[in-house]
């Protein structure tokens, strides 16, 4: 018992990461963004759902990423976040007809009050002893949204069908590509402004709390007030990447938001590196696309074909695509010498 | 069968190409929607191989054995079969991923029995937007008899609420003064089947004097039961899916409670439920059935049984006969084939979904027999029958006429 304790509470829970590691260069981000405008471009209707998918969850392993990241504090409640996001986006469009546009912010600022107030009690909590609160906040939602006294809004168990917006202006293109670009423009201004908030006072505090909370304090830092806020940009962003996925699903019901969720988000950060931004849209890419290889293996064992690939993932870079991605650097710095 | 003749002339022509057809002349013309060739024709499905729901994927694994079945037979009218067959892991938003995946990437001509009523809610609207069938969905939701709204998407098994009813109208026969208490699954299957209790039982609901609800997340239904005897109730209805059905029967022998107890059918498997639960704990559990068990040796010896047996040994050794998925599958799968058939060389989408809802007297092998198959252009539902059973010995005993749960409303 005791060696779990010191583990839990001893060693920094999350490597620190250089504050200029966390983000792309500008070359290579302009040659990122660049791909991501074009591509549709080229490309089947149902590929362009799937990438705005992809910067759905994209978005939510950022939050999650802000959190663990930034902070240093563990999460796999994401799901819960995503699911508030998702239920208000299309509550307020189905319920109340307004503009699907506009209920994200309403989404995102739910889902902060939600995550923040959720961080006042985890405060007390650390390592994986937060990890199991948060677990037990990612069971708990779907059976809340099951709940007969909010079936009128929630759809209960059916869940609620939410209408594709059309592409406005009368734009000679179709729902799915208008709703990707809308996704993109969203995904880049949060996240320029996640980038901004960890180059920030505020991120640089997340920072000291992640790396050594007693020197944090000492350093005149409101701990408490750090880490709740934290919690709640965290669940903000996912909120709004919950309100994005349903109106590109169309469809939100409890069985969409478990647990399985909060353990891909999760996983998604881990693959793409803990701490390192652009790495969120690659771990995206990994829980959207290396099921479906998987799949494509072999189906009755594609469980068994995730992991694999999964271990080998973990085995060969354990710091996930940041690794990768320094690698690539570190050889092509060589190459200019030479 | 050309869907719009134009002329006199070219209905009498239609009609000579339609007799013609039938008869396997060569020159009647042919017509195909994307997904249907002279040689080939592509199938869509969604079942969730892996997560909560995986003990279902086995139909998706029968449903491609017999599509193999079919194909090594010479497949339909000359063309084979591809089925093509993805996982959604019981995800809506995967099952949305996986359909258009289905439809604008592998370019299927229709999705075939997709299981899950969130998977199919999700996609549902998507289907019917692109007009693409979404046929003989595995899941026993009402909501898929609608073909006014959705003439795209049909249902297949009957659905919980006209099971429920006929329990209902059993109850209110047999025992009118029964004081009723209810274990549901707190899902979509749970609420929906009580719905059709309640609506069933209509003004005599308050015979209903308790309702416990339980997650699949819980380990045991034990307490919800004891909950259940304490309200002195003298019938029980078990609400649940086969894991929990199995821990009812054994619960309620073990407090020598000995209600009226009614079991769904979907927990009606003797090899699932009864057995692990105990053949002797099981005397006079009350259920209803359309199809055939493959566990039961009544049918050991009936002509369709031979039939799915000699199927199973062939082409699909592996599975187990016990198992009520592999039944379903089979089902299911044949109903699809004889849609097929009835398309002849007329392989567009609408004649898909207008074979679909000319069904006559269809009965799969693994029907009951007097349970048939009937559709129409108004009528989405393709079995509404059920007959009731009670467990006796080692098997189920049919009993009282097959029984039509034909919603009203």
């Amino acid at each position: 018992m005791s060696a779990v304790q010191e583990t839990a509470s001893d060693a920094p829970a999350v490597e620190a990461v250089p504050k200029r590691a966390m983000t792309l260069g500008t070359g290579t981000s302009l040659v990122v963004l660049a791909l991501l405008i074009a591509a549709p471009l080229f490309v089947k209707n149902f590929v362009i759902f799937q990438m705005t998918m992809l910067l759905v969850y994209g978005l939510a392993v950022l939050a999650l990423n802000i959190l663990t990241g930034g902070s240093g504090q563990f999460s796999l409640g994401q799901s819960a976040f995503y699911a508030v996001g998702a239920y208000t986006s299309a509550i307020l469009m189905e319920h109340f007809g307004m503009n699907y546009a506009l209920t994200l912010p309403v989404a995102g600022l739910i889902c902060f009050v939600f995550g923040f107030l959720f961080g006042q009690p985890a405060l007390r909590l650390s390592g994986v002893y937060l990890a199991l609160a948060t677990f037990a906040l990612a069971t708990a939602m779907p059976q809340l949204l099951k709940l007969g006294y909010f079936e009128y809004w929630t759809g209960g168990v059916q869940g609620l069908v939410v209408t594709k917006p059309d592409a406005p202006f009368g734009l000679p293109i179709s729902q799915d590509m208008w709703l990707y670009y809308f996704t993109l423009v969203i995904t880049i201004a949060i996240y320029i402004f996640s980038v901004n908030l960890l180059k920030s006072r505020s991120g640089r505090a997340f920072m000291a709390i992640r790396d050594n909370e007693i020197a944090a304090s000492a350093m005149g830092i409101d701990v408490a007030l750090y880490k709740t806020l934290a919690f709640g940009v965290s669940a903000g962003i996912t909120g709004v990447a919950g309100g994005l996925g349903a109106i590109a699903v169309q469809f939100v019901a409890p069985d969409g938001y478990t647990i399985t969720l909060a353990i891909s988000l999760f996983l998604g950060m881990v693959v793409g590196g803990v701490g390192w931004l652009p790495g969120s849209i690659i771990g995206s890419a990994f829980i959207i696309f290396v099921p479906n290889i998987a799949e494509g293996i072999s189906k009755g064992l594609s469980g068994a074909v995730f992991g694999v690939i999964l271990f080998l993932v973990i085995f060969l870079v354990p710091h996930g695509a940041r690794q990768v991605a320094m690698v690539a650097q570190h050889m092509l710095g060589k190459l200019k010498k030479r | 069968m050309l869907s719009r003749p134009v002329f006199p002339a070219a209905a009498f022509a239609a009609a000579i190409i339609t007799l013609a057809s039938t008869t396997g002349a060569a020159f009647a013309q042919k017509k195909y929607d994307t997904g249907a060739t002279d040689t080939e024709i592509k199938i869509g499905n969604i079942m969730p191989y892996s997560g909560p729901a995986s003990a279902y994927g086995v139909i998706g694994k029968t449903e491609a054995a017999y599509f193999n079945k079919i194909n090594a037979e010479g497949g339909i009218n000359g063309r084979k079969i591809t089925f093509i067959s993805y996982d959604d892991g019981y995800s809506p938003p995967k099952a949305v991923e996986q359909a258009r995946k289905l439809v604008e990437s592998d370019e299927v001509l229709l999705i075939f029995n997709p299981l899950g009523t969130p998977s199919n809610t999700a996609i549902q609207k998507y289907m019917n937007a692109r007009k693409v069938p979404q046929l003989f969905v595995a899941t026993g939701a009402t909501k898929w008899n609608d073909p006014k709204d959705f003439p795209w998407t049909m249902g297949w098994q009957p659905s919980y609420q006209s099971e429920a009813r006929i329990y209902a109208k059993y109850l209110m026969k047999e025992a009118p003064n029964a004081r009723i208490s209810v274990l549901y699954q707190n899902d979509d299957f749970g609420k929906d089947y009580l719905k059709g209790l309640k609506d069933g039982l209509g003004a005599k609901a308050s015979m209903i004097i308790a309702e416990e609800s339980y997650e699949t997340s819980e380990p045991t239904i034990d307490n919800h039961i004891v909950k259940l005897r304490a309200s002195g109730a003298d019938a029980f209805i078990s609400i649940t899916t086969p894991k929990f059905a199995a821990q009812a029967i054994k619960k309620l022998a073990e407090i020598e409670w000995r209600p009226l107890h009614i079991v769904s059918n979907v927990s009606a498997s003797v090899g699932s439920v009864i057995k692990p639960a105990g053949f002797e704990n099981s005397q006079g559990v009350l259920s209803a059935a359309y199809a055939k068990d493959g566990a039961d040796p009544q049918w050991d010896n009936d002509p369709g049984m031979k039939k799915f047996f000699a199927f199973l040994e062939k082409y699909d050794p592996e599975a187990n006969k016990l198992d009520g998925s592999v039944v379903y599958g089979y089902g299911a799968a044949q109903t699809m084939v004889k849609v097929l058939q009835l398309c002849g060389d007329n392989l567009t989408r609408e004649n898909v979904m207008k074979q679909a809802a000319s069904l006559k007297n269809f009965a799969p092998d693994t029907l009951l027999p007097g349970v048939s198959i009937n559709t129409s252009p108004t009528d989405f539902a393709p079995i509404e029958q059920l007959q009731m059973m009670r467990f006796k010995g080692e098997k189920w005993d049919l009993f009282g006429d097959i029984i039509s749960g034909e919603l009203s409303n």
